[in-house]
């Protein structure tokens, strides 16, 4: 089940850390570091019914009740 | 003469020349049993399999052989087991070429390699490369040695269908041969008449899918290169001869370049010689002496006929369903469906199963196709992104291949050929919890070796009762079948792959090698309840 409630242990270090893993990259290689970072996460998670809960999370925020 | 019937296409193997048949002096149509329009491997398998039944089959097609052109190249190892158990096996397995290595590249770092690692215990390798006019040979000559054997085959060449007209219980033909036309009635009819199906295009049927918006150029070059024996496959290649391309080696010294081209392309252009020249002599690098064997450029669609069984008139291969080329499962299902087919047109004709199995025909073949067409089409979403952002996604994933054996397993250059496993299939009996999933009812048997061979050599023609550590009489009769018991000793191949937890284990086995039923002890009552289920009477 994805988990929706706050679930982050450090949550303004993780978002600073992300914008700052994007720095000096143009917006085509920030692109492909997104898309290699989604890739990566995918993995952790594993579980394919998690992943598509997050994508229909992710294309509709409002879907969520 | 032959003006009647042109030639469509040079042939690499004339096997069966034109002879007249005295149906064609008959005052009224002659009744055939079965009648196969298509000459290709799926309908002289069809041919074979069911004349080695004792089927009387007569086979139509408009030219005298095989097509030359290597087309269908990789078959796998369920299509070796199939042909094995039509006498064609040996010489296909002599000639091709065996394969286990595969290496990825992107531009120009290689990414990985893989080995298919097949699994021990198995008569059959997991894959071997031959042009395709060679398998079509050997299955010729399977067929002219079961003929001398007695099998009622008949092959006419230069026989061209013009006409099908479908009635209740038959199909009346007008055929065109270079001694003009005639007529035949046939009580079934299989058309094996591929892709572009004349046979579905003149019943007026839907051929419905997707079309990939992008075009392959097939170069067969034939050279002494001492490149390993590997399936080379690159994305965006360094050398700009494609958006991807493959390197495949088959017999003969012949090698398999396959160059994608894109959808906007000059085609007659693209196929001049010195054009092809140039895109072969920046792969191979300078100072490679090559010739040109056969060259072609292809583009290819994902679809199949809603139906595959229409009354009388039954298809297979191409003709029902079509994917793209990534993972070999064009000639593959083909060989699968006349696998599935012959057995149950047999046991309707003699009158032991309803003709309501032949829906089952439909159903299981129609599972496989869409198997096939899935996986086909997601390989080819992967080596031909439609979308920037699909593009994106693809090359994350390969430059994250080169480092991490996680991403290996999303890239997809075509996800080999396996057979399907026919899940759900109104057919199937009973399942036994404590044995392994992989030999559930409407799996394909996996081999193993036996006493004496392989295990799906001993398997019979017909159904076989398969019994591990259990008790069973020799044979069994029901519903007009004699079955005979097949008991095999605890191997450590048979106890993984058919016994699992269980102590014992008896297998109710199709003619096509796919399980029925299993039990963990035999019960006669049980048994003909499975195999009534399996001949469609339920």
């Amino acid at each position: 089940m994805l988990t929706t409630t706050p679930n982050l242990t450090r949550p303004d270090e993780s978002y600073a850390a992300l914008i700052a893993t994007h720095e000096g990259l143009s917006e085509a290689e920030s692109h492909a570091l997104n898309a290699r970072l989604i890739l990566i996460l995918m993995n952790h998670i594993g579980d394919h019914a998690i992943l598509t809960d997050a994508m229909r999370l992710a294309r509709d925020p409002k879907g969520q009740g | 003469m032959t003006a009647l019937v042109p030639e469509r296409y040079a042939v690499a193997f004339r096997l069966y020349p034109y002879a007249k048949s005295p149906d064609q002096d008959a005052a009224t149509p002659v009744r055939r049993k079965v009648v196969i329009v298509g000459g290709g491997p799926i309908g002289l398998a069809t041919a074979l399999d069911l004349g080695r039944r004792g089927v009387p089959v007569v086979l139509l097609d408009d030219h005298e052989g095989a097509g030359l052109g290597s087309r269908a190249l990789c078959f796998a190892k369920r299509t070796l087991e199939i042909c094995d158990r039509l006498g064609a096996a040996g010489p296909m397995l002599d000639k091709g070429v065996q394969w286990n290595v595969g290496k990825v590249f992107h531009d120009d770092r290689l990414l990985y390699d893989f080995n298919l690692l097949p699994e021990g215990g198995h008569a059959f390798p997991a894959f071997i490369n031959l042009q395709q006019p060679w398998f079509e040979k050997f299955l010729h000559d399977a067929i002219v040695k079961a003929q001398a054997e007695g099998a009622p085959i008949e092959l006419r060449g230069r026989n061209r269908v013009d006409a099908v007209t479908p009635a209740a219980d038959h199909v009346t033909l007008d055929i065109m041969t270079p001694d003009g036309p005639y007529r035949l009635e046939t009580d079934w009819l299989i058309a094996c008449d591929g892709a572009r199906s004349p046979v579905r295009g003149m019943l007026g049927l839907s051929f419905d899918g997707r079309v990939f918006e992008d075009n392959f150029l097939i170069a067969d070059v034939k050279m002494k290169a001492d490149f390993p024996t590997e399936r080379w496959f690159w994305f965006e290649p360094y050398f700009k001869s494609g958006d991807s391309a493959l390197l495949h080696k088959q017999p003969d010294d012949i090698w398999r370049i396959d160059f994608q081209l894109g959808w906007n392309i000059d085609r007659a252009k693209e196929l001049e010689p010195a054009n092809i020249r140039k895109r072969v002599d920046a792969m191979l690098g300078p100072g490679v002496e090559y010739e040109l064997d056969w060259c072609s450029i292809y583009t290819f669609q994902c679809r199949r006929m809603e139906k595959f069984r229409h009354g009388r008139i039954l298809f297979a291969g191409d003709s029902a369903h079509q994917v793209s080329p990534f993972g070999a499962r064009g000639a593959n299902s083909g060989i699968q469906d006349v696998d599935n087919l012959a057995w149950k047109l047999t046991l309707v004709l003699d009158g032991t199963a309803p003709e309501s199995l032949l829906d089952s025909y439909d159903r299981e073949r129609i599972h496989g196709a869409d198997e096939n067409i899935l996986n086909s089409t997601r390989a080819t979403d992967f080596i031909t992104p439609k979308t920037p952002v699909s593009k994106l996604f693809r090359n994350a994933v390969l430059t994250l291949a080169e480092h991490l054996p996680f991403a290996r397993t999303v890239v997809n250059s075509g996800r080999l050929s396996v057979p399907c496993t026919y899940d759900g299939s109104a057919l199937n009996g009973p399942d036994h919890p404590d044995m392994p999933p992989r030999t559930r009812p409407g799996s394909p048997c996996p081999d193993a070796p036996v006493a004496g061979g392989w295990l799906l050599q001993a398997l019979g023609r017909g159904f076989t009762l398969m019994t591990i550590n259990a008790e069973a009489p020799e044979q069994v009769t029901a519903h007009g079948l004699t079955v005979p018991r097949l008991a095999l000793a605890t191997t450590p191949e048979i106890a993984a792959r058919y016994l699992g937890e269980a102590p014992g284990a008896v297998y109710l086995i199709r003619p096509d090698q796919h399980v029925a039923a299993r039990w963990d002890r035999y019960d006669e009552a049980a048994v003909a309840a499975a195999l009534a289920k399996a001949l469609g009477k339920e």
